[in-house]
């Protein structure tokens, strides 16, 4: 399955890409985080992100399917 | 109407937006860059977003706004990109027939944006290395 996750402010900084398309197996956010964060270890934990699938907030237990769109969002600091 | 802008806002220009003849109470607010945070001398503010999904969070939010509560109207403005101490970084606008619903909607909004809506600020100090703003509870707040 094909997933694309897009990436801001420090998670930016941390993977070094704005986006990438990520091979995975993963069945939704939490277990595709948990690859992710084996790739960039600098990740923050998952407690401190919200998820965004196809621009939609959701949990991170919400299924995923092949060619979604994923962001973890880091803690927001608009204003 | 909720927008991201990289030019700079007037508030002249948005205030004429919400003039109508209903509209007995108006109030607006507008977050600015300021020069320190946390005992730290802050240079300048580099605003990051998630466009699309600002644009749609932003939009349900003064929707929501406009349910909520008794308002003619309401907007709100976010710029993105590297602001300076005094540019304005958020603007809100309400307009009801009297001042009560329009300070509580206008409340609402700048809470629900600063907690809601894709939009990140890396602080760049006087002193010290530039840092991202991990602000968890930001609607809780009292800070601009």
């Amino acid at each position: 399955m094909k997933i694309k996750v897009k990436y801001f402010a420090a998670m930016r900084e941390a993977s070094g890409v704005n986006e990438e398309v990520i091979n995975s197996n993963a069945i939704n956010p939490l277990e595709l985080y948990k690859e992710l964060k084996e790739k960039y270890p600098l990740f923050l934990d998952e407690k401190h992100l919200k998820v965004a699938l196809n621009e939609q907030y959701v949990s991170f237990s919400h299924p995923l399917d092949d060619l979604d769109t994923v962001v973890f969002i880091p803690p927001v600091a608009g204003g | 109407m909720f927008k991201i802008t990289t030019t700079p806002i007037e508030h002249s220009n948005e205030a004429l937006k919400l003039e109508e003849p209903m509209a007995g109470g108006l109030v607006y607010f507008e977050g600015r860059v300021r020069n320190h945070n946390d005992g730290h001398s802050v240079q300048s503010l580099e605003y990051q977003c998630y466009e699309s999904m600002a644009k749609q969070v932003g939009d349900n939010i003064i929707k929501d706004a406009l349910s909520l509560f008794e308002i003619h109207n309401a907007h709100c403005l976010h710029r993105h990109g590297h602001l300076k101490i005094g540019d304005v970084a958020v603007w809100v606008g309400v307009c009801s027939s009297h001042r009560k619903e329009a300070f509580l909607a206008c409340q609402y909004i700048i809470d629900k944006v600063k907690s809601l809506v894709p939009i990140w600020k890396k602080e760049h100090y006087v002193n010290g290395p530039a840092k991202w703003v991990a602000c968890h509870n930001c609607g809780q707040h009292l800070h601009a």
